[in-house]
This record gives structure tokens, sequence and C-alpha cells, in this order.
């Protein structure tokens, strides 16, 4: 990349310090990955050092500081992709291409790899080409395919249109993915109320948000509005990063004037006078679509200056795509990310609502939350509060996937029964459903007459169906590889925890585990859950105490004793002795010694 | 986040396993504690510099709640559990996982007796690393002439990254990568610390806890057995971390 290129890209951004995340991922774009001498010359026009951009470029799973393939293919992890036969897609198309996972081909063309869920589980098996394109529906016809048009350098945007489509698969909708109102309806009504009515309706309707916390929304705008400050933000939280949620993408993909509403309804409450979309690199194939929903809502004088006719109420959105990094979900960490730095989430207290983009005050909401302002604003906070339950109400988003005949969205009410999603789904023979995520809760059985709530089982939108066939230790192992892959590596608990986990994990995978690594998985999950700096680590083991506690014999399935079986393979050991003399006869195995 | 927050906004106490501790405006429980002579374990933290939070050692059960005493404000009336079994279980594990994931020989190390992960290790009973060793293949980088930087013992504390910022103003070392793969780079050309613009004399260069940022040519001037953590434990020195 010329020198001139990069100037010109930095230029765009005001050689601002805060887009550096921004800047590196265009870079990236430009030239397939980051060399030292790109890094070299950014952090120069920025004004940072070297190791600090390297070190940010290190953060993000997206951004490359090493070569990569022309063609990055990027299968996604999830249980459900795995499920539905990712693994032998993948070994396939390695063995097309004569590519080893992880590696970039000798001729630099292409490379393969496993990446966290790409929020396509309802049309799954999926990929990512060039964190930008995505190729659903995968099958073995597609994927011979897709190897024969990498290999004739057929650009991915002129793969056939087919491949691309994602369908919203909306099985149920209920107010939110209903009819919509029309654009600046509903923040007519916000700004006919005036900020303080406004806020008041908020209040009246008890609405909580919808990223899993089910923090108040009203009692976050109030600290922001009365929080002093130069300036105030409201930033939308599209980091849809939990495995088997994808509400977010359709929100943002049909109903994305819901969304952007809602947040300006956040500003004219908040006095806030700019507004962030952080949108998960995953969904990189959203932007323009979106940058067309803003111009348009600024051509309808629905954002800019003097909103609706009213002198002084200026508010502009602009986009920020992340990196590949789970943890930018998480508040502080997407502020810090926003701010161009590596997403490490912050101390608190300060929260954001008083401490949040650049020392600002800060509300960050979930898409689902503000889609839900909108509605709100239209029909009033008591409307919203005679829906679901006392304290959870109003509708909720799940996205169904796993085994289901019918997986997609499915908006309900709080308080709905876990079977009724179940019967409604066409699931059979279910053995679990991982609700909210992997960071959330695993239901057996037993358990489906419970009700989705903040009172009983909360969820972020994930709903991931599994049936008898299943094996939960395979379940609870994939969870353990995706908190290990996306740790941010700040805490000692988390960095290595996770870390420890997955080894156990494959130990007992392997058939080596016994009794005792089970009890060394209890002790690790205890100490995360108290020790951690932020919820991703608290929640990592998760999903490993539910099914240890609720599917223990398939664990006990992989003990190869209930006694202790040691760490490490005794023969295994022998290996690199058994290279170095060129010896692989009987009398260089252990279990052949006498 | 509780909109009636009044922690560290005046002076108080609270109470420390049953002892009453004074602290002043916007003080954590750590800083006030060491304050008042009494020992909370500690690797990351250092009176000088912002706290960080990421080794956790400090974690403590406030009210029945666990916070790391090193970013929990102090409040009036708050009920603090440190020196328990179980906190202090976990505060082991939590080492062994520090001496796991990098490559920490004690007996060969020239920061023995002086080292703070080792002194913490002892004081909180650790007699062995319990999780199998990962030996990650790390770094020696001896470029610079006056100081050896050796990242197999670095604990990823981050106080180098923060006294070069805030003391020196050279901003010498970051952090790159994630998860398992974290680490600590240097700022230079080459990414070699002897082009860097670090001098001995730098705070960043005498701030390690550990044995990952040495002085050259000062090997075994102290002789083991007559350092300071060979002098009496970690616990009893807490006077001269306030100060």
């Amino acid at each position: 990349m010329s020198t001139e290129t990069l100037n010109k890209l930095i230029a765009r951004h005001d050689a601002s310090p805060h887009a550096l995340v921004q800047i590196l991922r265009e870079a990236q774009v430009l030239q397939g990955w980051l060399p030292r001498e790109t890094l070299g010359q950014i952090a120069q026009a920025l004004g940072l050092t070297l190791a600090h951009v390297q070190g940010v470029a290190g953060f993000y799973r997206f951004l490359h500081t090493r070569p990569v393939g022309s063609y990055r293919v990027l299968f996604s992890n999830n249980i459900t992709d795995r499920m539905l036969g990712v693994d032998a897609l993948m070994r396939d198309l390695c063995q097309r291409l004569g590519v080893t996972r992880a590696q970039v081909r000798a001729d630099g063309r292409v490379s393969v790899d496993l990446a966290s869920c790409t929020g396509l589980c309802d049309q799954g098996p999926a990929l990512l080409v060039n964190h930008h394109h995505v190729v659903t529906r995968l099958s073995p016809g597609r994927i011979e395919h897709l190897a024969a048009l990498i290999e004739d350098q057929v650009l991915p945007s002129l793969w056939p249109a087919e491949w691309s489509r994602v369908d919203d698969q909306i099985q149920l909708a209920d107010v939110k993915l209903g009819p919509q109102p029309a654009p600046g309806e509903a923040l007519g009504a916000a700004m006919a109320r005036g900020p303080q009515g406004m806020l008041d309706e908020l209040k009246r309707s008890k609405l909580r948000g919808r990223g899993g916390a089910g923090y108040p929304t009203a009692t976050k705008w109030e600290l922001c509005r009365n929080a002093p400050g130069q300036m105030h933000y409201v930033v939308c939280n599209a980091d849809e990063g939990e495995p088997g949620t994808f509400k977010d993408r359709v929100l943002l993909t049909s109903y994305a004037d819901a969304v952007i509403e809602g947040m300006t309804i956040a500003a004219w409450v908040t006095g806030a006078r700019r507004g962030l979309i952080y949108l998960r690199g995953e969904y990189r194939y959203l932007l323009e679509h979106l940058h067309a929903v803003l111009e348009r809502r600024r051509a309808q004088r629905l954002l800019g200056h003097g909103i609706r006719g009213h002198a002084g109420f200026d508010f502009s959105i602009d986009i920020h795509v992340g990196a590949g990094a789970y943890v930018c979900g998480e508040e502080s960490a997407l502020i810090e990310s926003l701010e161009g730095k590596r997403g490490t989430p912050r101390i608190r207290p300060p929260f954001p609502v008083e401490h949040g983009y650049l020392g600002q005050p800060t509300t960050v909401n979930n898409v689902e939350t503000f889609a839900d302002v909108t509605h709100i604003a239209l029909h009033g906070g008591d409307w919203w509060s005679r829906i679901g339950t006392r304290q959870s109400t109003g509708t909720k988003i799940h996205c169904v996937s796993g085994d289901c005949e019918r997986p997609g969205l499915y908006e309900y009410p709080f308080g709905t029964r876990v079977g009724r999603i179940l019967e409604d789904c066409g699931a059979r023979d279910t053995q679990a459903v991982q609700v909210g995520g992997p960071s959330g809760v695993c239901l057996s059985a037993f358990e489906f007459n419970r009700h989705i709530a903040f009172e009983d089982v909360p969820t972020a939108g994930a709903f991931m169906v599994f049936d008898r066939s299943r094996d939960m230790f395979t379940v609870a192992r994939n969870f353990a590889h995706f908190f290990a892959h996306e740790s941010c590596g700040f805490c000692t608990p988390c960095r290595v925890g996770t870390k420890l986990v997955v080894r156990r994990m494959e130990k007992l995978q392997r058939g080596d585990g016994s009794a005792a690594d089970v009890r060394v998985l209890f002790k690790l999950d205890q100490l995360m859950h108290g020790t951690t700096h932020c919820g991703l680590g608290a929640a990592a083991c998760n999903p490993l105490r539910d099914t240890i506690a609720k599917f223990r014999p398939a664990y006990e399935r992989h003990l190869q004793s209930l006694h202790f079986v040691p760490d490490f393979d005794l023969d295994a050991e022998l290996s690199q002795a058994r290279l170095a003399t060129a010896r692989d006869d009987t009398g260089a195995h252990l279990e052949n010694m006498e | 986040m509780n909109p009636q927050r009044i922690d560290g906004l005046g002076p108080g106490s609270f109470e420390l396993d049953g002892k009453e501790v004074e602290f002043a405006p916007g003080d954590t429980i750590l800083r006030a504690a060491t304050r008042a002579g009494h020992y909370i374990p500690h690797l990351c933290w250092k009176p000088e510099f912002a706290p960080h939070g990421s080794c956790r050692l400090c974690t403590v059960k406030v009210n029945g709640r666990m916070g790391a005493a090193c970013t929990v404000l102090a409040g009036s009336g708050q009920e603090v559990q440190s020196d328990t079994a179980e906190l202090n279980a976990q505060r082991k594990t939590l080492l062994q996982m520090l001496f796991v994931e990098g490559n920490h020989f004690c007996p060969s190390c020239e920061k023995s007796g002086d080292c703070l992960l080792q002194a913490t290790a002892y004081e909180m009973g650790m007699e062995g690393p319990f999780f199998e060793e990962f030996y990650p293949n790390r770094p020696v980088d001896a470029s610079h002439p006056d100081v050896l930087l050796d990242l197999n013992r670095c604990i990823l504390c981050a106080l180098c990254v923060r006294a070069s910022a805030t003391v020196d103003g050279k901003h010498v070392f970051s952090i790159d990568g994630h998860g398992i793969q974290t680490r600590l780079i240097v700022n230079s050309p080459s990414g070699l610390l002897g082009d860097s613009e670090l001098q001995a004399g730098d705070s960043a260069a005498r701030v390690c806890p550990v044995g990952a940022i040495l002085p050259k040519r000062r090997g075994f001037v102290i002789p083991i057995g007559q350092r300071r953590f060979d002098l009496s434990p970690v616990s009893e020195q807490v006077e001269k971390d306030a100060t």
C-alpha cells in the first residue's frame, strides 16, 4: 500500500488516535494484513507508539500482523454449526485446496480456520470470507464449488448471490417483529412529551436491558442525563457475540429504523448529540445498508441538525465496526474499543453513565432495548408494563437454533414457558436447551416448565436446542474452547483458568480423564466465578457447571477410571526420543516394557 | 451501579477481618489497609501507580461480595474479609496459575529472595504447582547493555507499562495479544529492548516485582539468604510498601 493511500485513509479519520481500530481495519482491507511497516506509519501519523499500535492490532482476532491468505476463510465454530457438520466441511475444503488449518498455503492464496459464532446459526453451517462476505447453508456441493472459485481467483463479491442470502426467518412475531410504525412517528410522540416526560414514560414501562443483565433502562438514562459532562453519548451495542444469538442481525437488517429511532429518543432524553453503533465485525456485510438508513433518516430530518424542526435538537450517528472480540460486548470494553484501544474491560466504578466514551457520560444499550424504546414511545409505558411479568415487562426475542424443525426468531412476552418455545419450534426428544448462550444456563428436561424472565430464567436471546442424540460433554467442550479463545488475557483467573479448563476437557475427550479432573473443573469454576475482572471470566464455567450437575453420565463416559490418571502420557513423552533415534520398534514403546 | 453511591466520598472506617481501618476520601480498600499496616496479598499493585486489577490476588469479600481490594473503593461500615481459609486457598490457586503459565525456576533465578511472586507463594503456603506446567516458548531479550528482559518470568502485572508511561514518560512497554497468548512487548523499531529508550535508572527498569526485568551485572551482589524476603516474610513488610 502506498504511503499516499494510507495517509488519505488516516486523514478520513482526522488522524484521531480514537479511530485506531477503524484505521487498522480499513488498512487491512487494502492489503490483506498489517505489516510492521504499516503499523509504524499509522503510529507516527496518530502520535502513538509502535508498540501501542501493535498491541491494539494484536488484540483483535480479525486483525492480522502476520501474512494471511488472499482468501481468508473462517468457518463458524458454534456448537450449532458443528452439529450441522462444519468440521467435515472444513476438512473437505482444506483437502481440496491443499491447505492446513490455520496455515497460509505456500502460494499465499488461501488460509482456512475456525471463528467464534458468526450469528447465522439458524441457517448454518456458515462461513465468513475476508471478514466481510458470509456464506450460509454450507453443503458439500457448495464447498466443492467454493474451492474451485478460490482456485480460479474469483472475487467473493462475484460468487453466487444465493450463497450470501441471509434470511430473517421470523417464525413468531409480537409487537417488535410485527408491523412497524412510520419512521419518526415514535420520535414525534417522545418529543411531544418532552425529555423528562419521555423518561417518566420509560420508568412506567419498567423496561430492563435486553443484553442480558436486565438493568432498568430508565435508571441508566437518568444517571447519564444527570451526570455532568461536556458531551453526552448514546451507544448502541450491536456486538452480538454470544454464541447462538442472532436477533440483532435481523433487527439491524429489517428493523433498523426502530433501533435508530430508539437511539434518537435516548439522545432526546439524555441530551446526547452524538451516537455510535458498535457493529460486530461478523456483521460487516450490513454496513452499507445501515449507512443508507442513516442517510435516509438525515434526509427525513430524523437525524442531523434541528431534528423534526426542533431547534437545538441535534444528533448524529457514526458506525464503528468491530474486529472480532467477544469481550467487547461488555460495555466498558466496548467503549475502550470505540476509543481505539484494546478491548479490556475497565475498572468500575466509575460506570459509563458517568465516565464513558472519552470520559463523558454515556449510555450503552442493546440493539433490542432501543427497538423496545421506540414502541414504548408510541404506545406508552403502561401498555408495555402490562405485557410480560411484573418484574420482566414487554417481549423478548429468542434466537432458536439446533435440533428443531423451524429455527429462527420467536418473539414472546416475558413469562413464556421454555416448553412452549420448544413445542412451537418443532423440537422433538429434547435433552437440553442452552438459554442465553454459553454464559447463560443449560436446562435439562425436568426444567422445561420454567419461565423465561429475569426472575426465573433470564436470557440475552440465544436458545440452542439439543436432542437426545447429542453428547452434552461435547457441547460443554465447545463452549470451553470458545471462552479460552475469547479471553482478553487481562486477569489471571480468566487468562489461565479458561486454558486449564480446555486442557481438562481435552484430557477427558482423549479418554484419559479421572474423577479428580472433574473435581478440578469444579474448583476452577468456583475460582473464576469469584475472582475474574469481568463477566466473561465469571461466566466461562457456567456451561461446565450446569452440564456436570445435570448430565454427569456424559462426563463419566469419558473417564478412563474413577481414580487418578496423570496429566501426561508416559509413552507420548517418549515420542521425541523415538524421533531422535529413528526408532519405532516395540522396544521403543512404554507399554511393551516390562 | 447504585444511584445512591456514597463510598469514597468522605473519610470513614471499615472493618478488615474484625479490625477497624480508617480511610481517606477516594481510598481503595487495599490502599487504606496498607497505610494502616495490614497485609492483603497482591502482585500488580503499588501505591504510586493507578490500580490495574489484573492479578486478582487481592480479591476480598466486601459485605459478602467478592471484589479486588485494589479497585473497590473503601466505604463506611464495610465488612471486609481477607485473611480467611477460603480466600487464601483461592490466592494459592491464582499463584499456581501464574507459576504454570510461565517458566518460573526459582533456584536458578537471580530474583530469588527478592521476588514478590515467590514471597507471596510462600506466604500462601504454596508447596507445588498443582496444575501441569505449560512450558511456553518465550524469548529472552539480552540486547540492552544494562537491562535483561526475560519474558519467561513475566506475570503481566503491567507495572513496567505504567511506570514507563507515567513516571519515565517513555512508553517503552505495551501489552500485545489476547488470551493465553497475551505478552509484554517493547516499543522500538526492532521490538528489542536494546533499541528502546529504556535506561537502567528508569522507574520501568526497576519496578518489576518478579525476575522479568533485571539489571545486568548485579547477580548475587546480595547473597541468597540475605535478601529482602529471606529476612522477613512479605506480610511483615507492609509498612515499606506504604511509604
